[in-house]
């Protein structure tokens, strides 16, 4: 078990899993054992269909680092975005 | 013990003459685990007249996966009876690693749910004709932790092998209603010898808590064989997981269990 490191958050969204494209509405992420990762422990994104019971999910698992470089660049495409809004309404 | 089933059985490795017939079967069963809810578990026994002394396995948190469904063979290769219950039964079906992913964001299982899984896998296997009643518990990883928990809390198996479950030792801030209590503070109710298996450069648990668990074992009076391997980590039996694979400590970790499975239960 090893971690009880986890963090679920309400999130609205579409990936693509292997059933094709559909909406998810949570997003669990953890530190604890990977499924495929050659790791010990990983920093996993889950974004899942909460609203049926088998819903769909698409997962990523990240090394800490790479998780820490994902989030910069999020926030660095986000800021962008932000400006690319902001000009349009200017 | 007739003389043939202890042929079947051991204590290094299986090795059966050439000339001599060996037969499994193994399949998935359905049983009634906590709360009466059905339950999946996968059954595997050699195909004999027994008697045979048992073994559930507790699954690690990646699931009911094909690792576990291996050592439950494994198991029942070496002579025992083998159960391993689907401590995430009530989870929607799917992949192991579909449903494992949703019991952990679900907060995973309670403590009391898993025990009682694993106690109702103990009363299943012990009422098999084939049964010599001895049975251990064993597990890795959160399956190392339960397989310790159920032993304290069922009081009624005759072995346990907790290979490197991490949390016996636990934090306060750890402890919520799925998780009452630190298996370490039920040791006083260990009916059994314990057999651990630990990695050195294991974070969980660390060196310092097997230490720990150990110290308490001491100061009870308990019967345990704790064996710490040097250059393993978590997992070290995982031969599906290159980067925590240990062969020689795994080939190693594997010979102790046979032998200490072969003295606790005949």
């Amino acid at each position: 078990m090893c971690t009880t490191i986890g963090h679920a958050a309400g999130i609205a969204g579409s990936g693509r899993s292997t059933q094709g494209w559909f909406w998810f509405d949570r997003v669990w992420l953890s530190y604890d054992h990977p499924f495929h990762a050659q790791v010990e422990h990983a920093v996993s994104v889950d974004f899942v269909d909460g609203s049926r019971p088998s819903g769909e999910r698409v997962a990523v698992e990240l090394t800490r680092e790479a998780a820490r470089q994902l989030a910069l660049d999020l926030l660095a495409v986000a800021d962008q975005a932000d400006a690319y809004e902001a000009g349009l309404m200017a | 013990m007739p003389e043939e089933s202890s042929y079947e059985r051991r204590t290094e490795d299986a090795v059966r003459s050439t000339d001599e017939y060996e037969g499994m079967i193994a399949e998935t069963i359905t049983l009634p685990g906590h709360g009466g809810d059905h339950i999946n578990a996968y059954y595997a026994r050699p195909l004999g007249a027994g008697p045979y002394p048992a073994v559930v396995l507790f699954h690690h948190r990646p699931g009911w996966d094909e690792w576990y469904r291996e050592a439950t063979r494994r198991f029942a290769h070496h002579g025992y009876l083998a159960l391993c219950p689907d401590l995430y039964s009530r989870f929607p079906p799917g992949p192991p690693d579909e449903v494992a992913a949703r019991a952990r964001a679900e907060g995973d299982v309670s403590d009391e749910q898993v025990v009682a899984d694993g106690l109702a896998g103990v009363s299943f296997v012990r009422a098999q004709l084939v049964s010599s009643g001895k049975v251990a518990l064993m597990g890795t990883c959160s399956g190392g932790r339960h397989a310790y928990l159920a032993a304290c809390r069922g009081r009624n198996v005759d072995a346990v092998v907790d290979c490197w479950g991490g949390r016996v030792v636990m934090q306060s801030e750890d402890v919520n209603d799925k998780y009452p209590v630190a298996p370490i503070d039920l040791t006083e109710d260990l009916p059994c010898p314990v057999l651990g298996l630990f990695g050195e450069d294991d974070k969980s648990p660390s060196p310092q808590q097997v230490a720990q668990h150990e110290a308490e074992l001491r100061r009870l009076g308990k019967t345990y064989e704790f064996h710490s391997y040097p250059g393993a980590g978590h997992g070290f039996f995982y031969y599906d997981k290159p980067a925590a694979y240990r062969a020689e400590q795994a080939v190693d970790g594997w010979a102790k269990i046979w032998d200490f499975l072969s003295r606790q239960l005949g």
